[in-house]
């Protein structure tokens, strides 16, 4: 428990960082932090799938926040605050807040039990009873990714196609060209 | 006590995302948000004296899983859902990074006040 | 977007074969060792980000050009897409069976030949990830030497 919640305590400091900065180097910076954490504690949490995706998106997702914003003139944040909007979204977020606490030791098991124990005749426990005999795969992961749940694949795959043509779209350089040419 | 602290996480990525000003603030604000989500999903499939659910040649007994395989293995179905959501929360950063320079690049500034009074 | 230093171009010419054959190792044990298509994908395309950034934006189009990029990225979509169809049409059972495993290759868990239709799936998947990445990064470096070159004048 103390290594989660000292994991959790530093990813928090990273992020308070990351938000209240005025350079936007340091709160990319931040960011990679964040997610080298969130890494870890994947590891110590018996999910290595995760934290081998988790380090390399990391990595992939600094350089398009590096490479795409940080130039000789964009580097610094200027303008002052508007008072009565923050102190508004701050009350807001608090009542949000007490109220989710509230809710959590009543709906939530503890720290350690998982879900499924709980339940009878729950989904995860026949996954791991019969994963093995019904696919043949010793990745637990990938029997439910591929073959238990394909579906919910099928699905990441059109959705990450269609933002990779939405941002595709979106950085065209040559449409000024062919509204210019004459139709007959 | 670490479902608190993920909470408080996820309202600290929620608070960025709504007081700042800057366009790329508001992107970092969404991208804590999914860290604090992905990390509270996997946090509810621990279980104390786990072991992480890959099969390895000492669990078959017989033919069949063993009894302890069985009872101390991790919940395999919220990384699975994770899993997907990581590489989904990569593509949506290229797509709204590729709104922030695009709106750059018409209006000159990152600031949300100052493209609603410039009519381009 | 150039390139960087001679010490970089020479290290880092030994190291992308290194990631990109450790990519391709991911995949093809997904079902045996943690990783999967998806990780597997990511690393395949870092490996040729690492080219990009190395030597220079153009050198890489030379590599891999952008045409290319695209249909590869739609060869992995439609894969993906006509192993689940098999199922369908061979056992006449349903969406995405598992019909390798189910009918032939049986009881011999832990192998690298095992698992059915996972190792083709993931290997569909890892191309579909490795060139979606691969490609949004070379048209935000392609977009962004306009602008900077706008810029100066």
């Amino acid at each position: 428990m103390a290594i989660f919640c000292t994991l959790l305590v530093f990813i928090i400091i990273a992020a308070f960082i990351a938000v209240e900065t005025k350079k936007l180097l340091s709160a990319v910076i931040c960011i990679g932090a964040i997610g080298f954490g969130a890494s870890i504690m994947f590891l110590f949490l018996w999910a290595p799938d995760i934290a081998i995706t988790q380090i390399v998106v990391e990595v992939l997702g600094l350089i398009i926040l590096i490479r795409a914003t940080i130039s000789r003139d964009r580097t610094f944040i200027a303008g002052d605050r508007e008072f009565f909007g923050m102190i508004v979204s701050l009350v807001i977020i608090l009542v949000i807040a007490v109220a989710g606490v509230s809710v959590f030791p009543e709906t939530l098991p503890d720290f350690g039990t998982p879900v499924f124990t709980e339940t009878s005749n729950s989904a995860s426990q026949t996954y791991i009873e019969e994963g093995l005999e019904k696919t043949g795969a010793a990745n637990l992961v990938a029997s439910v990714i591929l073959d238990f749940r394909a579906y919910d694949t099928l699905g990441e795959a059109t959705v990450l196609f269609t933002t990779i043509i939405g941002a595709t779209v979106i950085l065209r350089k040559k449409t000024k060209k062919l509204l210019e040419e004459p139709d007959l | 006590m670490p479902y608190a602290l993920c909470f408080l996480l996820f309202m600290i990525g929620l608070y960025c995302a709504v007081v700042k000003k800057n366009m790329v603030k508001i992107v970092i604000g969404i991208l804590i948000m999914e860290y604090a989500v992905n990390l509270f999903l996997i946090m509810l499939g621990f279980r104390w004296g786990g072991r992480a659910p890959i099969v390895t040649a000492e669990d078959i007994s017989g033919g069949s899983l063993s009894k302890l395989f069985i009872n101390s293995s991790v919940d395999p179905l919220p990384q699975a859902l994770v899993l997907t959501a990581i590489v989904i929360s990569l593509g949506s950063l290229a797509l709204m990074i590729s709104i922030c320079i695009r709106t750059y690049e018409r209006y000159g500034t990152f600031d949300i006040t100052q493209i609603r009074r410039l009519k381009g | 977007m150039k390139g960087m230093t001679i010490i970089v171009k020479n290290i880092s010419s030994f190291v992308k074969v290194l990631i990109f054959l450790f990519g391709i190792y991911i995949i093809l044990f997904g079902h045996l060792t943690p990783g999967g298509g998806f990780a597997g994908g990511v690393i395949v395309a870092s490996s040729y980000v690492l080219l990009m950034l190395a030597y220079g934006r153009e050198f890489a189009e030379e590599n891999l050009s952008l045409p290319t990029t695209s249909r590869l990225d739609c060869v992995g979509a439609l894969l993906f897409a006509a192993i689940a169809l098999f199922g369908l049409f061979y056992g006449a059972t349903g969406f995405f069976w598992n019909f390798i495993h189910q009918k032939e290759l049986w009881g011999q868990p832990l192998k690298l030949l095992s698992a059915g239709t996972i190792p083709l799936s993931n290997i569909s998947i890892g191309i579909k990830v490795g060139s979606s990445l691969f490609l949004v990064i070379l048209i935000l470096s392609s977009f962004r030497l306009e602008t900077s070159a706008s810029e100066k004048e």
